[in-house]
C-alpha cells in the first residue's frame, strides 16, 4: 500500500476493511483481525488502526465484545454500501466528471464502453 | 515519566548547543526525533538517559535526576547507540551478561526477534559479525529488554530491503500503551507509518513536539495543481506531481501527514509553530 497519497492510512486501513466484508474475506458475525495483526500487516503503529477501528464502529460495522475482540456487524455489509455509495457520488463522481470535461468524453462513450 | 525543562548544554564553553530545551514524553506513542545534521539528537538522547548532564535545567526520569543513574533508572532504560559497541561474546553469552539488568528481559522475545531478523542460526562471535548483522542482535536484544522507555538512534542505518520491513512489523507489535519509544531519525521514509508523535529539534531548540493527530489537526498537508488562496500557507514545495504545502487547518479536513513537509514548514516558521502548538 502507497502512504504517499493524500489519503490518511487510517482511512486507507478503513476502505481496506470495508472491501474485506464486502468481498467476504471477513463474515458478518465473525471476528475481525486485532488491531495488532492489522498494524503488523500495514506495518503501522496501532494507534492508527484503532482509530480506524474507532471510525468503523462508530458507523456500526464493527462491535468491540469487551476483552474478546472486533466483531463485524450482521448489517455491515448494507451499512457499507450506504456510505460506499455517498463516498462515491460524493468524491469520485466529480473527479470522474472533471476528467470527462477534460478529455471531452461524452456519456454515449461511456455508455458503450464495454 | 521523562522530562526535560530548561536544558542548557555546550560542548564548548563559547557555543551553546542547546539554550533551554523543553520536551515532556508521555507513555504510549512512538516519537520521531527530527532534526538536521549536527543539531544535537544524540547529545539530547545521552542528557535524557544520564550520559551527559545539563549545565543547566534539568533531565528528568520519574522525578530523579537523570545523571543519578540509579539502578531503578537505568534498568527502566535501553539507549541503543547508532554505533554500537559489541564486546567479544556469541550471541548466548550476550543474552546471559546483560539480560539481568532488565526486570522485564523476555528470553522467548529475544529467540523470537532473533528469527524474525534471520539471526537464530549465527553461533559465532558477535563482534565479528558485519555492521548490519551486529545492528540486528542489538535490536533484537534492545526490544526484548521491554523496558518502559526504548531509545533508538538511526535503528534502520545498515539494515538491509528485507530487514526493514520486518523491523516495522516487530515495532507495530511492540508499541503498547505502557511503553514510550524514541526513534531518532534522517530516514523519516522508512519510519513515518509507524511514527505517532513528532518531535523537532531545532537551532537548540525543541521547535515541535506533538502527536500526529494534535499535527494534522493544526496542518494540512496538501498536493494541489494551484497554490491555495484562503489560509496561511507554511510551506510550498513545487514538484511535477503538483504544488506540496502546509497550510494551516481552518476547515478542519483531515489529511495525511508528511514528515519530510513537516519537517520543512517547521524550520521556516519556528516563532509560528510554537504559538500554534501551545
Amino acid at each position: 500500500m502507497d502512504f504517499k497519497s493524500t489519503q490518511t492510512i487510517y482511512r486507507q486501513i478503513e476502505h481496506w476493511v470495508y472491501e474485506q466484508i464486502l468481498s467476504g474475506a471477513w463474515k458478518p458475525g465473525e471476528r475481525a483481525k486485532s488491531v495488532r495483526e492489522l498494524a503488523v500487516a500495514f506495518e503501522v503503529n496501532p494507534n492508527t488502526v484503532m482509530r480506524s477501528y474507532e471510525r468503523l464502529q462508530n458507523q456500526e460495522i464493527i462491535t468491540n465484545k469487551r476483552g474478546i475482540g472486533f466483531f463485524v456487524n450482521e448489517d455491515a455489509p448494507e451499512k457499507i454500501h450506504a456510505i460506499r455509495k455517498k463516498e462515491f457520488m460524493k468524491e469520485e463522481v466529480p473527479e470522474f466528471l472533471k476528467n470527462m470535461r477534460l478529455l471531452g468524453i461524452d456519456f454515449n462513450e461511456i455508455v458503450n464502453c464495454e | 515519566m521523562i522530562q526535560l525543562s530548561n536544558v542548557e548544554f555546550g560542548y564548548d564553553k563559547n557555543r551553546k548547543l542547546f539554550n533551554g530545551v523543553n520536551w515532556q514524553l508521555e507513555p504510549g506513542h512512538l516519537y520521531g526525533l527530527l532534526g538536521r545534521n549536527g543539531a544535537g539528537k544524540t547529545t539530547l538522547l545521552k542528557i535524557m538517559t544520564g550520559l551527559l548532564f545539563p549545565q543547566a535545567g534539568d533531565a528528568l526520569i520519574d522525578g530523579e535526576p537523570a545523571h543519578k543513574r540509579t539502578a531503578q533508572q537505568l534498568s527502566d532504560i535501553y539507549f541503543l547507540q547508532e554505533e554500537i559497541y559489541v564486546p567479544h561474546l556469541k550471541i548466548k553469552q550476550f543474552e546471559a551478561a546483560f539480560a539481568p539488568f532488565y526486570p522485564n528481559f523476555s528470553h522467548e522475545q529475544f529467540v523470537e526477534y532473533l528469527r524474525e531478523m534471520e539471526m537464530d542460526n549465527m553461533l559465532g562471535f558477535i563482534d565479528k559479525f558485519s555492521h548490519g548483522q551486529k545492528k540486528k542482535v542489538m535490536i533484537a536484544f534492545a526490544l526484548a529488554t521491554n523496558v518502559p522507555l526504548l531509545i533508538m538512534d538511526e535503528p534502520t542505518n545498515g539494515l538491509d530491503i528485507p530487514t526493514k520491513s520486518i523491523f516495522r512489523k516487530i515495532m507495530a507489535a511492540y508499541a503498547d500503551e505502557q511503553k514510550t519509544v524514541i526513534i531518532s531519525t534522517h530516514q523519516v521514509r522508512d519510519l513515518h507509518s509507524l511514527i505517532d508523535a513528532v518531535s523537532i529539534l531545532d537551532n537548540g531548540r525543541m521547535i515541535l513536539n506533538a502527536s500526529s493527530d494534535v499535527i494534522t489537526d493544526k496542518l494540512l498537508f496538501d498536493v494541489d495543481d494551484q497554490k491555495a488562496q484562503d489560509g496561511k500557507v507554511f510551506y510550498t514545495e513545487e514538484t511535477p506531481r503538483g504544488i506540496y504545502q502546509v497550510k494551516e487547518n481552518v476547515n478542519h479536513i483531515d489529511s495525511a501527514l508528511d514528515l519530510e513537509l513537516l519537517f520543512n514548514a517547521a524550520v521556516q516558521n519556528k516563532q509560528e509553530f510554537t504559538e500554534l502548538f501551545k
